[in-house]
């Protein structure tokens, strides 16, 4: 275990509110003066990081996501806590670094490098590497005030990568980009990591905390309501924000070492669910391309409106790889009486790569869980998919026929 | 902690200087004169009190022998209190003018007024080098003027820095300090003995216009700039006492509000 990059211990914020700024004046000059209001925005906040890892900070808006980064890049001062962090840190907040509209993209990016603590040779020796990163083309020579926002993200990450930091901060900057600067960053972003460089990265992008961060934390309220892998941190925070009041969210460990997560308000729920095979026989393993059969089978705790039976299927890092359900299908349930029960079957070749695979179960008053959520279980069974044919790469199956022919000139007769 | 403080700007000298070039970039940046501006807006307002003024002040400056000696008066007072309002107006904002990048970047904060003072320091020797040209052009010995204009400079900048800084705190937290700083230099303007003599006030009116700071630094520059004489020492002393608690203030009112200084910009 390497010493962590980053100790973040007992911290909170608050924002003092007086009654009149002058209170705040006088309690500047040292004569104390109670502020009218504090508020807490961050509370006993503690984690550690370490050197490589790349955590993902998820959270409401107004959970206090973009203030922790602020305290830890060090713009802003903490009220309680300290946080030690070993080593450089760069950080891209609130989608920007500060940039002198009238200045060119050139010349901000002199004077962002500047305030990092990079003197003129040094910034002279890689500005050429940010031109070239930030693909700004003329515009690399034009005021800031004729960017777009997403040529102003790319010029911030350019700067902000140009050195390689012991502790990268990115604040929802890359959601901005395009798909094709996106990739470019991720793709910076995970050469730096293998150079060691620690990740932090705010983002409402659950595909990209996914595929990314090998740690979560999520905030709620300005406490740390879970702190885990990324699939257990999400699951939870997908519940928490169907969660009406009183419900509870039960988190089970799972025999596989993963956390399963239950939410809902148990106005139904689900009695079984199991995988057949095309013989009718229950299985835990198919061969790829095969019919399958998912059956569960659900009870009604209460009269309900309408009831709708989704699922999803989800890889090992909890992407969802498909996913449909009874409204989809026009066939939702109509005025359902209490202690009903109800059986569902879902047919489907089973065209995944090879690999473990879980199924996630959502009964609901819709189309979408937000709305009515009786019951939502992720982890609901664990499957795995097996290659008895010939090899393929990818996560999705799609049945292709192969055509080869000597010589270009040749046509492909079909 | 002042050793902090100077290492801090030290590793920062080369972000510095940058910065008071791009600084001067910047207010060239996008007008068709560029550099002029920098010598028009002051000259002009030197001009427009030279003809307005010059016909109330008629009578010679005693001990000066010169047809254009109210010209003269008027730049050397100029050349302080120039700098003295520079320095104060730009440190007043100076938290807001770069909230931008005191949100988003992680800096040591000394190289902001650094920057500031740096780069007002060199606007007022470009004003200064007009001066130095129009006394010899209207034969007058500029020597004590450039011998005494380094010291002068400090002690005004100095003071001005810690005053416009401690003022430049508050102005975070109360926008209005901003407002009343405006005010309040225009009522300074006319308390100072700049675009008039002491002499043309009554005897009983001086000694109130004495506590104002700002008489001894405009003293100061009339003494050397136009008798070649040195400062009063007393004053000088005194100056430098005042510049150096106001320092202290601002660096006092500073430590105690950075810590809620972003929290509210």
């Amino acid at each position: 275990m390497t010493a962590p990059v980053l100790t973040v211990s007992g911290v909170g914020k608050a924002f003092r509110r007086y009654k009149r700024e002058m209170h705040r004046i006088l309690s500047l000059c040292g004569i104390s003066m109670a502020p009218s209001e504090e508020r807490w925005v961050l509370r006993d906040i503690n984690f550690a990081v370490e050197p490589g890892q790349a955590v993902g900070i998820v959270g409401r808006n107004g959970a206090g996501k973009s203030t922790l980064l602020k305290l830890i890049t060090g713009t802003m001062r903490q009220t309680t806590g300290t946080i030690a962090v070993n080593g450089r840190i760069s950080a891209i907040l609130e989608l920007g670094m500060g940039f002198n509209m009238e200045f060119t993209g050139r010349q901000n990016a002199f004077q962002a490098a500047g305030m990092m603590g990079f003197n003129q040779s040094e910034i002279e020796g890689v500005i050429a590497e940010i031109e070239d990163f930030a693909e700004l083309g003329d515009y690399f020579e034009q005021p800031i005030r004729v960017y777009s926002s997403g040529m102003q993200v790319r010029l911030a990450f350019a700067v902000a990568t140009a050195f390689r930091p012991e502790v990268l901060i990115v604040d929802e900057a890359l959601s901005v980009g395009d798909a094709y600067f996106q990739y470019k960053c991720f793709d910076r972003i995970r050469s730096f990591r293998k150079q060691g460089t620690t990740l932090i990265l705010v983002s409402h992008d659950k595909a990209a905390l996914q595929s990314i961060c090998d740690r979560a934390i999520l905030l709620e309220a300005g406490k740390v309501a879970k702190d885990g892998s990324p699939e257990e941190v999400l699951d939870y925070y997908n519940a928490l924000i169907a969660a009406k009041e009183g419900e509870e969210i039960e988190t089970i460990a799972h025999p596989s070492g993963r956390v399963q997560t239950i939410s809902g308000d148990r106005r139904a729920r689900i009695e079984s669910v199991a995988l057949y095979d095309s013989n009718g026989t229950a299985v835990e393993t198919v061969a790829v391309g095969k019919p399958v059969e998912l059956r569960v089978t659900a009870r009604a705790h209460a009269d309900l409106e309408k009831l709708v039976l989704g699922f999803a299927l989800k890889d090992r890092l909890g992407q969802t790889m498909f996913g449909t359900n009874t409204f989809f299908a026009d066939q939702s349930i109509d005025d359902v009486t209490e202690g009903e029960t109800f059986s569902f079957g879902f047919r489907f070749d089973a065209n995944l790569g090879p690999g473990n695979y879980s199924v996630s179960l959502a009964l609901s008053g819709g189309e979408s869980h937000l709305v009515d959520n009786y019951e939502w279980r992720d982890l609901a069974m664990i499957f795995t998919v097996v290659n008895l044919g010939e090899p393929f790469d990818g996560k999705t199956y799609i049945p292709t026929t192969v055509d080869v022919v000597r010589g270009a000139d040749k046509a492909i007769s079909t | 902690m002042l050793n902090s403080l100077a290492s801090a700007a030290w590793r920062y000298r080369y972000f510095i200087l940058a910065s008071i070039q791009g600084d001067f970039r910047s207010r060239v940046a996008r007008s068709r004169l560029g550099f002029l501006w920098i010598i028009l807006v002051p000259l002009a307002q030197v001009a427009i009190y030279a003809f307005i003024l010059s016909a109330l002040m008629t009578q010679r400056l005693p001990g000066i022998d010169n047809r254009f000696a109210y010209s003269l008066y008027l730049l050397a007072g100029f050349s302080g209190w120039f700098l003295f309002l520079e320095v104060i107006n730009r440190c007043v904002t100076i938290f807001l003018d770069n909230a931008e990048a005191l949100k988003k970047i992680a800096f040591p904060r000394i190289v902001l007024p650094i920057i500031v003072v740096g780069s007002s320091v060199i606007n007022n020797l470009v004003f200064f080098g007009l001066v130095v040209l129009a006394y010899v052009l209207l034969g007058h010995d500029p020597l004590p003027a450039i011998a005494w204009y380094p010291l002068l400079t400090l002690i005004t900048a100095a003071g001005a820095a810690g005053l416009g800084l401690s003022l430049g705190v508050l102005n975070v937290f109360m926008r209005d300090v901003g407002q009343i700083v405006g005010i309040a230099l225009q009522f300074g303007f006319w308390m100072t003995p700049i675009v008039y003599m002491v002499d043309i006030l009554p005897e009983s009116v001086r000694p109130i216009l004495m506590l104002n700071p700002m008489y001894w630094v405009l003293d100061s520059y009339h003494r050397t700039f136009l008798y070649g004489l040195p400062p009063q020492p007393l004053a000088l002393l005194g100056l430098s006492v005042l510049a150096v608690g106001l320092l202290a203030l601002a660096l006092m009112l500073f430590r105690r509000a950075s810590a809620e200084m972003v929290d509210v910009l």
